[in-house]
């Protein structure tokens, strides 16, 4: 069988659902305008199977405007630099791992990628603690197999699969959460550019175009450490976390009112002096250096990503809302806050102790935040 | 103006216009002097250094190093000229050097601009207006530095050696008409001496000439002007006497803006472009592989050829003819590192920065910091003699406090010509120190000369260089106790930052007590001496405040050998506290205050080791902050049948042990002295041979008249606890009641004389558990070893 016979295979697999019916269209769906627009203004060398210029991909993630007026909207805010690198990794044959804290866009840049060099952010594979080798590499009908044997009619391809055999691009979410030797799996597809097929004595090899995006998260615990085979084949990206304390507080307090609906806490007023202490006090313990620069702290071992800021102060609201008089305060988000700096009792416990000793106390219009904290630490 | 001569023509000389450490410059500049072969090569610099050139061919010299001119009188006023093997002037002066061709310094003596003030000769700050970076804006570049590097750095010089300076010098001149002067007037003066040189140089060589200097300059020195006019322009400038020499330099103080300005950030990588035959972004990668192999990682030529085919990629993408060091930056990370910063901290500071350090023959002139010195020398009357002698300095006087300075600076500088000896006196205004200088010294303060050229100056920069490199908290501190005593109060508060910085990164509450003490000593020492000690007390509370914070956890779990060492820590702590909270009258927020709140907890602290908690409770009984009945209670909770001896036998040795005074509490404290008493006899005889080093070491540093009565009481003890009106007050009693006092002689001359055992019908008597009567024993109170149970 060719490569042909698997590109025609209909792709049942991916319900085809009318953009504007779908909870959440994807990328390709929501963008074909600008995916339209920059296609049609790019003059720059196309990589092979590509539908845009590497240049054109970075303008779409980054946003711009095109000479003939059309407004890309910048998908991604954060270092150009982080975009460039990301797309020249497509760019050659080397694969790319986003990694970053959780809340950092990871998964969002890899859908916009995707959509963007290859038209489809579809070929994705979930990585779960479960996740099977038949997910990575193909199953079988079985059906089929019983009745007329292994052939590559009763093969069932994986995303990745079809990835290689169409020249498009693949990903993989949560690479780390997936066992070793699942990982592993995909070293012969990294470095051969090939998947042998024993079973039928076939492979299917990549056509140009093929590459492979994977996300993860590699501060979390429970995560398993990337062979250093596999990861000798990725370049890697770091996503950094939002660059100042205003960002920040715009993400959460953006993703706290939006859980908070949906959760449906009463509404709570006034909540921004509080999230904005809660980001500083995240930002500063994990920077290892207080805002204005000036003081040096130790950073504890949790990983304070902007999403637990969220949960805590959506965890804050919730409090405020059912046990206090409905304002946020920081008594509600003090609780909160210590469970997320202090991971490791002994030694966080002294940082956290610290910070709150020579940095808290010392700051105006702080003492409500620092009692409310002395109370719950003590 | 006319259009510029950049090529050589029959018009003009040939000027070649650069950017000072421009490694695309300095190999433009090689190839367009080997194509045109000057007979004379004329260099932007300081002409007095003309008789210094002869050295850059000289074996023994190597750059970085930078041309130092300073005021004969005035060391402090001085300026550099530094340059590295890449840089456009050391090239030229190279080529010159080996082609035989004559070389000079063209621009306006040092003499001058050294008298002009502030500014020392060169671009200071760079032209107000940015010429590059009009013309970077101009190509549609919105970094400067990168449009140079891919205009002229990434250009093949070999095509055609004159092209780069003609296109630049026309552009240039467009600039020029633009802006004037950009802002610097004095660079019309500059220019105009420049151009008189150029006169007489072309007078005597005819055409062949060739010139090197900034871009910026090109202009000015190819359009016309009128010699009267720049004659004018140079009549009546102010002029000192300047003196001239070579110093080394290093990589990393490239990147300061001085002399030729223009600091660069990347001298390594600039070197490396430089240096590199071919390839130079295959070599650059190699080069990181290699350096992050040395720290362990595990780098493939796999990583290398990827690192290399992504930066090539990125360069492409951005629209960049070669990989600059922003594209092999960005290739690192994402192969090599893992995406990680960490390991290109390394890459930044190592490579593309580098180590290097740069060298000067022994035939350059002394530096000025010898100067200096033997004007310090002078004025302090000290002169330098190879005999060793002895210096009593009193520092009231201020000669004296003079030559204490000088001779802290110079050890602060690794000039060891003084050594400091102990004071025959105790007083803090006394210093002794044993004086010998040796031949080598004056090596020394050669290689001193690169920090600066004022002793204050040198051993200020050195101090600041210490205090970021010293990764231990304890060094920190010591140097800011020699800063003080050299006094550099610019140094200080650098030195503050880091010691700040240090002790908030510092997970050993060890060290932050280590340092803590050293810090007290410096600000009563810094008040001795009248030396602003703003900062440091806020330095050393917030020390403290983290001391507070860390010890409690750092004092559980401890072993002996551990618990004996956090117990000195404790003491020299609470010394360190008290004398912080004087300085501050009750401290900032109640330091105090804290302080013995931690100490509260660590005395009720089970997983404390007993040596601590005993401490503890001592140093707050001390402080008056816990009556004696508390003390009494929490010794008896120590020392409570339920506690195994020996760690009771620790606890009396933290309470009653060690410093002074030590004995005398248990001396005047009745009730704690039974306690003592009570569980000593409590001990159980298996036990009491596991305490007993333990009492002994205790006890027996206790001074030979405290023991002596320690034991008397010991001896007469129980009898006066059963003694009437003594249950109300746990010591002793407000007066002597004589006569009844008399009434009990008879019976104790008969105890005493009869020398039996006196205690059986006496219960709480203390039973020695060795079992001799000691009572009957005459003089026995007399054995300075009594107490210590174990007899002589």
């Amino acid at each position: 069988m060719t490569m042909s016979e698997i590109e025609s295979e209909p792709t049942e697999s991916r319900a085809e659902t009318a953009a504007e019916e779908a909870l959440r269209p994807h990328a390709e769906q929501a963008f074909a305008d600008e995916l339209a627009a920059l296609a049609a203004a790019d003059d720059r060398p196309r990589p092979v199977r590509w539908r845009l210029s590497p240049w054109a991909v970075a303008t779409y993630l980054l946003g711009g405007t095109l000479p003939d007026g059309t407004v890309i909207t910048p998908k991604y805010v954060g270092p150009r630099r982080i975009v460039e690198v990301a797309v020249t990794t497509l760019a050659t044959d080397r694969a790319l791992l986003l990694l970053g804290v959780p809340g950092t866009a990871k998964t969002w840049v890899s859908e916009h990628l995707a959509a963007a060099v290859s038209g489809d952010s579809t070929l994705l594979v979930q990585g779960t603690a479960g996740t099977p080798e038949e997910a990575i590499r193909y199953g079988w009908n079985y059906a089929q197999l019983l009745a007329n044997g292994p052939s590559r009619a009763a093969l069932v391809p994986s995303p990745v699969m079809r990835a290689m055999a169409q020249g498009m691009t693949a990903r993989v979410e949560e690479l780390t959460r997936i066992p070793a030797d699942v990982q592993d799996t995909l070293i012969t597809i990294l470095s051969e550019k090939t998947l042998p097929i024993p079973e039928l004595g076939a492979e299917t090899q990549a056509v140009r175009g093929f590459n492979l995006i994977a996300t993860a998260n590699d501060r979390d615990r429970g995560v398993n450490e990337l062979s250093s085979a596999l990861r000798r084949r990725f370049n890697t990206v770091v996503l950094p976390l939002p660059a100042t304390a205003e960002e920040e507080v715009d993400i959460v307090s953006r993703r706290v009112d939006q859980l908070g609906r949906s959760l449906d806490l009463p509404a709570v007023p006034d909540g921004m002096a509080e999230i904005h202490r809660v980001v500083t006090v995240f930002r500063e313990l994990r920077d290892g250096v207080t805002a204005d620069g000036r003081t040096k702290l130790k950073s504890p071992s949790g990983t304070l990503s902007t999403a637990e800021a969220i949960s805590v102060v959506t965890g804050g609201l919730a409090l405020a809302a059912h046990f206090g008089d409905g304002v946020l305060r920081a008594g509600d988000v003090a609780a909160g806050i210590l469970g997320a700096v202090v991971r490791d009792p002994a030694a966080d416990r002294v940082i956290w102790q610290e910070y709150l000793e020579t940095v808290v106390r010392e700051r105006d219009g702080w003492k409500d935040f620092y009692r409310a904290c002395r109370e719950v630490s003590v | 103006m006319t259009a510029p001569a950049a090529t050589p023509g029959p018009g003009g000389p040939l000027l070649l216009g650069v950017r000072h450490h421009g490694p695309g410059s300095a190999r433009a500049v090689r190839a367009a002097l080997d194509a045109a072969r000057p007979r004379a090569v004329l260099i932007e610099g300081p002409p007095e250094g003309d008789a210094l050139l002869a050295l850059a061919a000289d074996e023994a010299m190597r750059p970085p190093v930078a041309l130092l001119a300073h005021v004969v009188d005035d060391p402090g006023r001085a300026a550099f000229w530094p340059m590295a093997e890449f840089s456009p002037e050391w090239v030229a002066i190279r080529w010159a050097l080996d082609h035989g061709a004559q070389v000079r310094f063209i621009d306006l003596p040092a003499a001058h601009s050294l008298a002009t003030g502030e500014e020392p000769a060169g671009e200071d700050a760079g032209p107000r207006v940015d010429p590059i970076g009009a013309l970077a804006e101009a190509a549609g570049y919105d970094e400067p530095e990168r449009w140079w590097e891919d205009v002229v750095e990434h250009r093949d010089a070999a095509v055609d050696p004159g092209a780069p300076f003609a296109a630049l010098a026309e552009a240039m001149t467009v600039l020029r008409e633009t802006y004037g002067d950009g802002g610097h007037p004095r660079d019309l003066i500059r220019e105009a001496h420049m151009r008189q040189q150029l006169r007489a140089a072309v007078k005597e060589f005819g055409v062949e000439v060739a010139v090197v200097c900034g871009a910026w300059h090109v202009p000015a020195l190819a359009a016309k002007f009128t010699v009267a006019g720049d004659r004018a322009l140079l009549k009546g400038l102010p002029k000192v006497k300047a003196e001239l020499t070579w110093v080394p330099w290093t990589h990393r103080r490239l990147a300061r803006r001085s002399g030729y300005g223009a600091g660069i950030d990347s001298p390594g990588w600039y070197g490396h472009l430089f240096a590199a035959p071919d390839r130079p972004v295959e070599r650059w990668m190699t080069k990181v592989a290699g350096l992050l192999r040395a720290e362990d990682r595990q780098i493939s030529s796999a990583h290398v050829i990827e690192a290399v085919r992504l930066a090539g990629t990125l360069a492409a993408m951005r629209g960049r003819p070669l990989p600059g060091l922003a594209e092999t930056t960005d290739a690192v990370r994402a192969v090599m590192c893992e995406g990680s910063d960490v390991p290109l901290g390394l890459i930044q500071d190592r490579l593309v920065v580098g180590d290097v350090l740069g060298e000067v023959p022994d035939a350059a002139p002394a530096v000025p910091l010898q100067r200096d010195l033997v004007r310090a020398q002078r004025t302090l009357r000290l002169k330098p003699e190879a005999l060793e002698r002895e210096l009593e300095l009193d520092l009231r006087k201020e000669t004296d406090a003079g030559r204490s300075r000088l001779l802290h600076r110079l050890r602060l500088l690794g000039i060891g010509w003084g050594e400091q000896t102990r004071a025959r006196s105790t007083g803090t205004f006394r210093e002794n120190w044993r004086l010998r200088w040796e031949p080598e010294l004056s090596v020394r303060v050669a290689e001193a000369g690169v920090w600066g050229t004022t002793v204050l100056g040198a051993a200020t920069a050195k101090a600041e260089s210490e205090a970021a490199a010293a990764s231990a908290l304890g060094a920190i501190t010591a140097l800011a106790e020699r800063c003080l005593l050299a006094e550099l109060p610019d140094a200080l508060p650098v030195v503050m930052r880091a010691l700040a910085d240090r002790a908030a990164l510092d997970t050993d509450v060890a060290h932050l007590a280590q340092a803590l003490p050293a810090l007290a000593r410096t600000l009563r020492y810094g008040d001795v001496r009248g030396t602003t000690t703003a900062g440091l007390a806020e330095v050393a509370a917030g020390l403290a405040e983290r001391i507070c914070v860390g010890l409690p956890p750092a004092c559980a779990a401890l072993d002996a050998d551990g618990a004996a060492e956090m117990r000195t820590h404790l003491d020299a702590v609470h010394t360190a506290i008290g004398l912080l909270a004087e300085d501050a009258g009750t401290g900032p927020d109640g330091l105090r205050e804290r302080w013995s709140a931690v100490l509260g907890r660590l005395a009720s602290r089970e997983t404390v080791p007993g040596v601590l908690r005993g401490r503890a409770v001592r140093l707050l009984l001390d402080d008056g902050r816990i009556e004696s009945e508390d003390a009494a209670r929490l010794m008896g909770l120590a020392l409570s049948p339920g506690t195994a001896p020996a760690d009771a036998a620790t606890w009396i040795e933290g309470f009653v042990g060690g410093a002074s005074g030590g004995g005398m509490l248990l001396v005047h404290d009745e009730r704690l002295r039974g306690l003592v008493d009570g569980w000593l006899t409590s001990v159980p005889p298996e036990a009491f041979t596991d305490v007993l080093p333990l009492l002994r070491r205790t006890f027996a540093a206790y001074e030979a008249g405290v023991r002596r009565t320690l034991g008397e009481l010991v001896r007469r003890g129980p009898g006066m606890r059963t003694g009437p009106g003594e249950a109300a007050a746990p010591g002793f009693g407000t007066g002597l009641d004589l006569a009844r006092a008399d009434a009990v002689l008879p019976l104790m001359a008969l105890l005493l004389g009869r020398g039996g055992p006196g205690g059986a019908n006496d219960p709480e008597r203390p039973q020695h558990p060795n079992g001799t009567d000691e009572l009957g024993a005459p003089g026995i109170l007399d054995d300075p070893n009594y107490l210590a149970g174990v007899g002589k």
